[in-house]
C-alpha cells in the first residue's frame, strides 16, 4: 500500500545523496529526484519492478538486502531510506546498523504491529492479524518480523540511535486525531528519521 | 537459426567498405595512414543526427549483427536484438555495427596488406589496445557526421569498448551499455586466452604467423582454441541439459567394438572446425591479447572510481547469472565503481542458464530490460526534437 510520506521531503537535502533500500517502482526517487534534484539510487530485487525503475529513467541496481551492503562505503550516501522492508529483513537490526553506516542520515517507516485493531484481530478472532496494510496469510507473508512502535523505540535506544524526527500515519476515525496521543495503539505506521 | 529470425528483422542488408582515410596512431605508436573498416547500419539517421548507436563486437564478432545477406539464410550475429521493435529499434534508432581494425572479415587486419612492405601483415601487424578500436570508431563517426552516439553498446569485449568510450570521448554518447564484461580479466580468464593461443601456436602450420605466405593455415591449432573458449562460454548446467551423456555413435554394450563418440565431442568439434575456417588465426591471438591487456583504471591510479569520474553519459550494466568468464561479480564491480563516481547507473542480474553467450541469445528478461532502458532514451531524443522544432 503506498502511502504519501512526502513530508520527508523537508528532511531531505536538495542536491543529496540517497539510497532507498527496496525501492520498488522507483516512485519515490523519481519524486525526489523531481523535487530536490537527488542524486538517488535504487536497490531491488523483484524484476518487474527493476523494469518499471528502468523504464522511468530511476537509477536501480539488483541486490538483495538481505546480503551483504558491504560493496557500499562508510558514509557514501546522504541518506538511507527503507520504506515497509525493515519486517521483512532476516536481520533487521544489522540492516539498521548498515543503513547508518552508509548513510550519515536514514529515512525509514514501517508498519505499527501495536495498532489496536491488530490488536483487535488476534485478541478477539484469536487469529493472526490480516487488515489492509498487513494484507498476507500468517504462511505467505514477506514480513518475518513482527515489531510494534514501542518496540522500535525500545532498539532505538539499546542501540544508541538518535531519533531526529518521527511522524506518524493514520487514515481512519479516530486513528488521525489519537495517533499522536498514544502512537502504539493509533499508528498505522511509523515514519522515523534517524541518525548515528 | 532460430525460427522466427525472419521476424521483426532488419531484412537482407549489405556491408560497405569504409576508407578511414586519416591517421590513426595506435596505443603501440605504430601510425595507420589510412585504414579500412567494413560497416553495415540498420535503420535511420535522424536529422539532428542524434538517434545513433553504436555496437561494438566481441572477440569473434563482425559488422554483420542483423539482418540476411541476399541468398544467406543465416541473421547478423545480435540479430535477437537489433530490428524493427527490438530492443535496438530499427525504427528509432540509426544502428552502426563495423568490423573492427585487427579482425579478418574485411577491416585493416593481419590479412591485409601492409603498405609499407606490399606483403600481407600476418604476425607483424601491430598490437591493438580496446582504445585502438574505440579511436578507429571514432574517425568512423565523424565520416558519418555523427556528433554524439544516443549509445555505445557491447558484450565482453565489446562492453570494455563501451566504457572505454565513456572516459575518453565523455561528450561523445549519451548511454554507455555494459553487458556481460568486465574492468579487467582475471588471471583465469587470461590463463584460459593462452592455451588458445598456444594451442594456435603449436600447429606445424602456423609458421611464426607467417602461414599466409606459405599458402596454409593453422586450422587445427584454431579449431582447438575455439573448442576451449566455446567451454568457458557455455555454462556445466546448460552442456549438461543440451548433451548429457547422449552418444553420437557406438555403444557400450558387451562385446561392441565400435567407437564410441559422445555427442558434446561431435559438437565440439563441428564448432570449432566451423570456426576455424572462418577465422584469422593471427586475429585470434591478436584479439584475445588485446582482451588480456585491458584494465580500465590502469592510468587511473588502479582506481575505477576516479576512472569513471571521467564520464558524463549514463550507463546501463547487465550480467547473466551463470556466466562465469564474465560473472556478475564483475559487473557489479563496474555498477559499484559508477555509483561510487556519482553517475546514473543501473544494474539488472539477468537469471539465465546460458553462461557467457546469454548476451547474445533469446531472454524474456534481458530483451525486457534493454528494451525499456533504450525506449526511454529513444523518447527523450523524440522530446528533444520535437521541443527544437516548436
Amino acid at each position: 500500500m503506498n502511502q504519501d510520506i512526502s513530508f520527508i521531503n523537508s528532511w531531505i537535502k536538495t542536491n543529496s545523496r540517497v539510497l532507498d533500500l527496496g525501492c520498488g517502482d522507483g516512485t519515490l526517487l523519481a519524486a525526489l529526484t523531481k523535487e530536490l534534484n537527488i542524486s538517488g539510487y535504487g536497490l531491488e530485487i523483484d524484476p518487474e519492478s527493476i523494469n518499471q525503475c528502468v523504464a522511468k529513467g530511476v537509477n536501480v541496481i539488483e541486490q538483495d538486502l538481505n546480503n551483504s551492503l558491504q560493496n557500499f562505503p562508510d558514509n557514501s550516501f546522504d541518506t538511507v531510506i527503507m520504506t515497509q522492508a525493515l519486517q521483512a529483513m532476516r536481520y533487521p537490526h544489522l540492516v539498521l546498523d548498515e543503513m547508518l553506516r552508509i548513510g550519515s542520515q536514514c529515512v525509514i517507516t514501517f508498519p505499527n504491529f501495536g495498532h489496536w485493531r491488530a490488536r483487535a484481530y488476534l485478541t478477539l478472532r484469536g487469529r493472526m492479524p490480516v487488515t489492509k496494510q498487513l494484507a498476507y496469510q500468517w504462511y505467505d507473508t514477506p514480513n518475518i518480523h513482527f515489531f510494534t512502535y514501542s518496540d522500535f523505540e525500545a532498539l532505538c535506544r539499546e542501540r544508541n540511535i538518535t531519533v531526529l524526527r518521527k511522524q506518524f500515519i493514520a487514515e481512519q476515525i479516530p486513528d488521525r486525531q489519537l495517533k499522536n496521543l498514544w502512537p502504539n495503539l493509533f499508528a498505522q505506521t511509523a515514519v522515523y528519521h534517524l541518525s548515528k | 537459426m532460430s525460427p522466427n529470425s525472419r521476424e521483426n528483422s532488419v531484412g537482407t542488408v549489405s556491408a560497405e567498405q569504409i576508407l578511414i582515410d586519416k591517421p590513426l596512431t595506435l596505443a603501440c605508436g605504430v601510425v595507420l595512414p589510412s585504414h579500412e573498416l567494413m560497416v553495415e547500419t540498420y535503420g535511420t539517421l535522424n536529422a539532428d543526427k542524434s538517434n545513433g548507436i553504436l555496437i561494438c563486437h566481441a572477440l569473434s564478432g563482425s559488422h554483420h549483427a542483423a539482418g540476411h545477406y541476399e541468398g544467406d539464410e543465416k541473421p547478423g550475429w545480435w540479430n535477437n536484438y537489433i530490428g524493427p521493435g527490438k530492443p535496438m529499434d530499427t525504427n528509432r534508432f540509426f544502428i552502426v555495427s563495423l568490423n573492427n581494425i585487427g579482425s579478418c572479415f574485411g577491416s585493416t587486419g593481419p590479412t591485409s596488406i601492409n603498405p609499407e612492405t606490399g606483403e600481407v601483415w600476418g604476425a607483424n601487424f601491430p598490437s591493438l589496445r580496446a582504445r585502438d578500436w574505440v579511436e578507429s570508431q571514432k574517425l568512423l563517426m565523424e565520416h558519418l557526421g555523427i556528433d554524439c552516439w544516443a549509445a555505445v553498446i557491447g558484450g565482453s569485449l565489446g562492453g570494455m569498448q563501451a566504457m572505454r568510450w565513456a572516459l575518453e570521448h565523455p561528450d561523445k554518447l549519451a548511454n554507455s551499455i555494459v553487458i556481460a564484461s568486465s574492468m579487467k580479466l582475471s588471471a583465469q580468464n587470461i590463463a584460459f586466452n593462452e592455451i588458445a593461443r598456444r594451442a594456435i601456436k603449436s600447429d606445424p602450420d602456423f609458421h611464426d604467423g607467417n602461414y599466409v605466405q606459405h599458402n596454409t593455415a593453422p586450422k587445427h591449432g584454431l579449431a582447438l582454441a575455439r573448442m576451449i573458449g566455446h567451454v568457458t562460454y557455455l555454462s556445466d548446467e546448460l552442456m549438461g541439459q543440451k548433451f548429457g551423456r547422449e552418444l553420437r555413435s557406438g555403444t557400450f554394450s558387451q562385446g561392441e567394438v565400435t567407437p564410441i563418440e559422445f555427442q558434446i565431442e561431435s559438437y565440439l568439434n563441428y564448432q570449432g572446425d566451423k570456426f576455424s575456417s572462418g577465422f584469422d588465426a593471427n586475429s585470434y591471438i591478436l584479439i584475445t591479447k588485446m582482451l588480456d591487456y585491458f584494465d580500465l583504471s590502469r592510468e587511473y591510479h588502479n582506481d575505477s572510481v576516479a576512472a569513471f569520474s571521467h564520464a558524463k553519459c549514463n550507463f546501463l550494466v547487465v550480467s547473466f547469472s551463470s556466466d562465469w568468464r564474465f560473472s556478475p561479480q564483475r559487473s557489479r564491480e563496474i555498477t559499484d565503481a559508477l555509483i561510487g563516481a556519482g553517475k546514473n547507473v543501473s544494474y539488472a542480474e539477468i537469471d539465465s542458464d546460458q553462461g557467457h553467450d546469454a548476451f547474445l541469445l533469446p531472454n524474456v528478461r534481458y530483451e525486457q530490460v534493454l528494451g525499456n532502458y533504450l525506449s526511454r532514451v529513444a523518447d527523450q531524443l523524440q522530446d528533444a526534437s520535437e521541443g527544437a522544432a516548436e
